[in-house]
């Protein structure tokens, strides 16, 4: 959303936040630019074992060490920052959009359509979700799309109870009916007046989403049912350097750091967005 | 009554924090001190600091203000510069605080009693068989009905404003020098604000307590304030003993005040004249409506209405009045349609109205229009004004789309608004101006009608009387009818030319306003027309007396 607006406007922005969101956000769109840009960045190859020894420590040539199989780890990062983050965002977006859109639908159309869809995605929200996911993987093998769908369908249920509590709220406002008295289309009620109302939280609450599907992927991948070798995301970094874990090799670590550092920035950057002061960007 | 000052307040600076980080002064150098057994009061519209004033005594400002500077000194205890400890006996024991809302005061999940009695018994000033001794005892000193057991009571079980008096009660409990009264009767009827003001007067005598209190509402003030202070954007316009404020009020902003609260008939002798020659507009007859499921004969289980009828002229205002609960919003919901009666007839402008709201056509929409009372949840925060008022203009093709930015500037015109305010969102607009917006929204559709749901209620005095000019003003420009719904008898009074009373549901009165006070009318029509309270210091007791008689 930011990288739309204006250069004045992301200026503004950035100042409406405290200092822990500044931070934040800087490492936050660190993490973006690297996922894009990562492997024009990475010193070797993302296959290269050329390189020195097994489980090496930071050295001038292999800046974060190597791993169990002596490739440089931080082009390891640096290429799985792609799958990590990509994946996480795919996902989200998926969760977030149909959660926010069935919220919308079901609120507007209302009486039993809206009965319906709550106990549906009720049943889906008392599913033990990551119980659910070694199950949909383990019949449908581990793809990626089956990954980003799986990760998007399971993130879906929390978004809508957000979203849909948020709808019905505004939809019991008085402009809400105002409108309705005045015969407006549900389509203008839905679009018009309840979800720019609603798109706030909706935001705050997709970093958090966010958040939970990196770990969530990371999960997997740390079991070996997520991206499979020799890609590899931060997850399967964990896992396939776990044997050096005993030697003290960065090679666990970093990737590890990886993940919390992306989390965390997120997570501070999604708290200041929460609390931000009025008067900075508003959509 | 001794001449000692037991409170002291000199030059108070309190600063607020703004969007941008600057500080913003909101009161300024504002002095003044009262005397033991003395009641104070502090009015004035809402942003004028008195709230903020009040608070200072006990040494508290709001989130995101600060006491810049001065003095205030509670009984010889500088409450500014007192360190914690001491600044929490200060409000246990020395001043204690009446906050507007009860029912948000206390925790609904605790029965009275145990919320009553807990400040004085986590600070161990008593023990809780004496505390709850003494309580009783307060009980009783307000008036409060069955004093030994209404402590037991959850605050869900007890009315508005009994648990008012229990708030009042829980204030006295440990004999505090000042008690800080914070608009306490603001949110409640005409009728239960008398019982409360009643016992509260009875208490502050008894008790021989100095009390600040504060108010928007003058008329309230006079009967239970023995001094008066006239605040305005945090600086003290006029101070002066009771009966000078009211006699002879010096300054023009408390000249203006005075005039705002003054009931007066904002209605010519023509539109008195001409209004009875219009024909019909809207006809209602044997009308039952309510909510819940229906029984066999189609009756709602909870019958908010019953048996209503009423007739409203073209090009006048019909007033309905009633307390909380007497189904007057129900009214304004069942002509908009959005909750079908269970029977009778509506006829609009000599057709029948349909009851259900899908089977009216755009144009019926578009002919009724409802104003609700909070201007704040009315207007689409996302939304600026220019989108906000354009889009009925478009919705029922009222002009063409090129004319749409005129007929906006038009309209913000005709309520009296700069047209600069065309592109801000309803968040940066005063609550006066929200209204008028309002207003505008519904006037955009070109109606017939304007159902005015407690349109001035949530207004300070002197905003909501501009309002009520403006729908006079409309109504002369536009030939405008206007159903006003009004819990507020002096508001009615002063627009309407007839007034309906409503009473549990059902029509107890009707009648128009010069025939309201010179006929004997329905006992409770006298009870409302009784308990509005009148500019005079001794009303009060004037009315009891009156009652007893």
């Amino acid at each position: 959303m930011t990288l739309l607006l204006s250069p004045r406007r992301i200026g503004r922005f950035f100042m409406s936040l405290s200092g822990l969101g500044r931070i934040g956000l800087i490492v936050s769109l660190a993490w973006v630019v690297i996922a894009l840009f990562g492997s024009l960045l990475a010193p070797y190859g993302m296959m290269d074992m050329s390189g020195g020894k097994v489980f090496a420590s930071s050295s001038l040539a292999y800046p974060l060490g190597t791993d169990f199989l002596g490739r440089d780890l931080l082009s390891r990062i640096l290429y799985g920052a792609r799958y990590s983050i990509g994946l996480a965002l795919a996902a989200t977006v998926i969760a977030s959009v149909s959660g926010t859109l069935l919220a919308l639908v079901s609120t507007v159309i209302g009486k039993w359509f809206d009965e319906i869809v709550c106990r549906i995605v009720d049943a889906l929200l008392v599913t033990p979700s990551k119980i659910l996911a070694l199950l949909v993987i383990a019949i449908y093998g581990s793809d990626l799309r089956v990954l980003v769908l799986t990760a998007g369908v399971i993130y879906m249920p929390g978004a809508f109870r957000i979203a849909h509590s948020q709808a019905v709220g505004i939809n019991a406002t008085e402009y809400v009916t105002v409108a309705r008295l005045n015969g407006e289309s549900t389509f203008h009620i839905a679009c018009r007046e309840i979800l720019p109302n609603m798109i706030h939280p909706m935001l705050t609450d997709f970093g958090l989403r966010f958040v939970y599907n990196v770990l969530m992927l990371s999960g997997l991948s740390f079991l070996g049912l997520g991206v499979q070798p020799p890609y590899a995301d931060w997850g399967s970094l964990v896992r396939e350097n776990l044997s050096g874990l005993s030697s003290g090799a960065p090679a666990v670590i970093m990737p590890a750091l990886a993940i919390a550092t992306l989390t965390i920035g997120v997570n501070l950057l999604i708290d200041s967005l929460a609390v931000r002061r009025r008067g900075g960007a508003r959509g | 009554m001794s001449t000692e000052c037991l409170v002291e307040v000199a030059d108070l600076q309190v600063v607020a924090r703004g969007d941008d980080g600057a500080e913003i002064p909101i009161v300024k150098d504002v002095s003044f001190s009262i005397r033991r057994g003395e009641v104070l009061a502090l009015i004035g519209e809402s942003g004028s600091g008195k709230t903020t004033i009040a608070l200072t005594l006990l040494g508290y400002a709001r989130r995101g203000c600060r006491i810049a500077g001065g003095r205030v000194a509670v009984g010889g205890i500088d409450v500014l510069a007192a360190a914690p400890a001491a600044l929490r006996d200060l409000r246990g024991r020395r001043v204690a605080y009446v906050a507007q809302s009860a029912s948000a005061s206390f925790n609904p999940a605790l029965r009275v009693i145990d919320q009553v009695i807990e400040g004085v018994c986590v600070r161990r000033l008593m023990s809780r068989k004496a505390a709850r001794e003494k309580a009783v005892g307060l009980f009783r000193a307000l008036a409060l009905p069955s004093p030994e057991s209404i402590g037991e009571r959850y605050p869900h079980q007890v009315s508005g404003g009994q648990l008012q008096r229990l708030m009042a009660a829980m204030a006295l409990m440990s004999d505090p020098e000042v008690v800080v009264f914070d608009e306490p009767t603001t949110a409640l009827d005409v009728t239960t604000q008398i019982e409360v003001l009643r016992a509260f007067k009875r208490a502050i005598a008894q008790f021989n307590i100095s009390a600040v209190y504060v108010s928007h509402d003058l008329a309230v003030v006079a009967q239970i304030a023995d001094r008066v202070l006239v605040l305005r954007n945090g600086e003290i316009q006029e101070e002066g003993a009771l009966e000078q404020i009211i006699d002879a009020p010096a300054h023009p902003y408390t000249r203006s005040l005075m005039a705002a609260a003054e009931p007066s008939c904002r209605l010519t002798e023509e539109d008195t004249d001409q209004s009875g020659k219009q024909p019909p507009l809207l006809e209602i007859s044997n009308l039952i409506a309510g909510y819940g499921e229906c029984d066999r004969a189609g009756m709602p289980s909870a019958r908010v209405l019953d048996d209503i009828n009423l007739t409203l002229r073209r090009g006048t205002t019909l007033g309905v009045i009633g307390e909380s609960g007497s189904g007057k919003s129900t009214l304004a919901y069942v002509i908009a349609g959005m909750l079908a009666p269970a029977q009778g007839v509506l006829r609009f402008a000599g057709k029948p109205l349909p009851a259900e709201h899908r089977k009216r056509d755009r144009d019926l929409y578009r002919r009724i229009q409802l104003a609700f009372q909070n201007a704040d949840k009315v207007l689409n925060p996302a939304q600026d004004i220019q989108t906000i008022l354009s889009r009925p203009l478009r919705h029922f093709e009222r002009c063409a789309p090129k004319e749409v930015p005129a007929r906006v500037a038009r309209l913000l015109d005709l309520v009296e608004l700069p047209s600069s305010i065309a592109h801000r969102r309803p968040g940066e607009l005063s609550g006066g101006q929200k209204q008028r917006v309002n207003l505008a929204r519904a006037l955009a559709a070109d109606p017939e009608l304007i159902i005015c749901d407690e349109v001035t209620s949530a207004l300070d005095t002197v905003v909501g009387a501009a309002i009520l000019d403006l729908l006079v003003a409309l109504r002369h420009e536009l030939n405008m009818s206007y159903l006003f719904i009004s819990h507020d008898l002096s508001t009615v009074r002063s627009i309407c030319d007839d007034i309906v009373v409503l009473f549990k549901g059902q029509k107890v009165d009707a009648c128009n306003p010069s025939t309201l006070l010179s006929q004997p009318r329905h006992p409770y029509t006298s009870l409302l027309i009784d308990s509005v309270p009148e500019m005079r210091a001794n009303w009060l007791e004037e009315t009891a007396l009156r009652a007893k008689a």
